[in-house]
């Protein structure tokens, strides 16, 4: 479903992704982990087409989504999903214009389909009653539910989540998880998420890749990657500070 | 000395490279509302709305100054005109200033105060949390949706205001008049019909079409290129009105060349 062959950037003189290659397989939940600043939202950019890579080739479905025509670019986007870290609702809309936008940009939805849809995805994350309120009245937890709605009205084949849970409380965090897990079999969709948050990750990974030193520091399962002696993975996993040059607690 | 010399003169050319990069980055921007223009679909929904919101957002502020222009030019000249004898002029006056240049310029540095800094507001606050992305993402072309229709909207609504302006300020004038001389309001009308040909309203009337553009352009380029977070909302704000007043004067000044040249010739 995504192959990512050989992707680089650089801002600068900083190196942010050196050569990273890696492959999701369709309906796989596939995790990159980092700390801040690794790149990863990056990564998950260049995948849209928001950012170029400085070189490399990514393919979405079998066609490269670099150095095409804008409109053969938004013919791949209208089968992907994106939410954003902060969510990135419209504010000057309200919920159910959010949800509609989509749909009426670039489908030929009759409005009560479009009602009939808006509905279903609110029923999925449960907030069914926040359908007339502007976004500034939403809690940030809201916030985000409202944003992964907006992802999946269109149902998408792929969705790529930048960091889902940051700025939640660790309940909302773990609804949220829950939420991309369920979302992922209802719609049989391929997932990337990209996050720092280990329960977040625990609950959602199939596969995982680390970002260290901008390249892939290890790739593998979860439960492979959590159990790995790597001082680098103990320190990340363990929260612990550990001087990976000596290992030394 | 010796330092604070240099590093005046790197401040100064720090300052003339982004002002070059400045009017590049606006000149491409611009051209790119000229690409995006006659491309489908034409978003006319979403530019009656902007025209909406401009419109009704200025209109407080320019009746209050247009009233006062016409009022303040009036009681200004009075004093004037009666040291020379020429107190029926002060209404011919009063017309061509206002629907020459003081409406159409003030009214655009005023709209220019309140909308440029709006747009660029709204759209950097839309650019730095990541709203325009996901516009982008979600195959829509962000610069269609916000730029063009907020741009289109500008240079529609700018001359309807102007007109608005023009005609308080020639009641401001007839209330000044009114309560100095006691001038009736027919005789008043009369001298502004006697005195205001076609060739003084259209140069005033056209001129604004390209201030508006001027205010909708500066506004969205600036807000649609922001960055770095509320520092940069802010920067976005205050800089789309300094730029847009000061191109406002220095077109005015070009284009009074050009009107003055055509309608004289």
């Amino acid at each position: 479903m995504v192959e990512v062959k050989n992707v680089s950037k650089s801002f600068g003189d900083n190196v942010v992704l050196d050569h990273i290659s890696f492959n999701v397989d369709e309906g796989e939940n596939f995790v990159v982990f980092g700390k801040s600043g690794s790149g990863k939202s990056v990564l998950l950019k260049c995948m849209v087409g928001l950012m170029e890579p400085d070189s490399g080739e990514i393919k979405i479905d079998g066609r490269s989504v670099l150095n095409i025509p804008i409109n053969e670019l938004n013919e791949i986007r209208k089968h992907i999903g994106f939410l954003f870290q902060g969510a990135a609702l419209y504010d000057s809309m309200t919920v159910r214009e959010n949800l509609e936008f989509p749909l009426i940009r670039n489908f030929d939805f009759t409005p009560e389909v479009r009602f009939e849809k808006v509905m279903n995805v609110l029923k999925k994350v449960g907030l069914e009653e926040a359908i007339d309120k502007k976004t500034a009245e939403l809690s940030g937890g809201m916030k985000k539910r409202i944003g992964l709605a907006r992802t999946i009205i269109t149902e998408p084949m792929l969705i790529l989540y930048d960091e889902p849970t940051t700025g939640l409380d660790p309940i909302t965090s773990k609804e949220i998880s829950q939420l991309v897990v369920e979302l992922q079999k209802d719609f049989k969709t391929t997932s990337i998420v990209v996050t720092h948050d280990l329960i977040c990750a625990k609950i959602v990974a199939n596969t995982a890749i680390v970002l260290k030193d901008a390249k892939i520091g290890f790739e593998g399962d979860i439960k492979e990657l959590e159990s790995s002696n790597d001082k680098f993975l103990k320190n990340f996993f363990s929260g612990e500070i550990v001087d990976t040059i000596s290992g030394e607690l | 000395m010796e330092n604070s010399r240099k590093d005046n003169q790197v401040i100064f050319n720090d300052s003339l490279t982004d002002f070059f990069l400045t009017i590049a980055g606006l000149t491409s921007f611009t051209l790119k509302f000229f690409k995006n223009v006659f491309i489908p679909p034409f978003e006319f929904s979403e530019i009656k709305k902007h025209m909406d919101v401009l419109g009704i957002k200025t209109m407080p502020i320019v009746t209050v100054a247009g009233f006062i222009i016409g009022l303040v030019l009036a009681m200004q000249s009075q004093p004037v005109m009666q040291r020379f004898g020429a107190e029926s002029y002060i209404p011919s006056m009063v017309v061509l200033s206002v629907v020459r240049e003081l409406g159409p310029v003030l009214t655009a540095l005023l709209f220019a105060g309140r909308v440029s800094s709006g747009i660029g507001a709204e759209l950097g606050s839309m650019r730095v949390t990541e709203q325009i992305d996901a516009m982008e993402v979600s195959a829509v072309n962000p610069y269609k949706y916000l730029v063009v229709t907020r741009i289109l909207a500008c240079t529609f609504i700018l001359p309807i205001l102007v007109l608005y302006v023009d005609f308080l300020a020639i009641l401001g004038g007839y209330f000044a008049l009114k309560l100095s001389t006691g001038t009736t309001f027919l005789l008043y009308i009369n001298a502004i019909f006697k005195s205001l040909e076609f060739s003084d309203l259209i140069p005033g009337i056209l001129k604004t079409f390209v201030f508006g553009f001027i205010v909708g352009s500066v506004g969205s380029y600036k807000g649609y290129n922001a960055e770095n977070g509320t520092v940069g909302v802010g920067h976005a704000s205050t800089s789309a009105v300094v730029m847009s007043s000061l191109l406002i004067l220095l077109v005015d000044m070009v284009l009074v060349k050009i009107t003055v040249w055509i309608w004289a010739s």
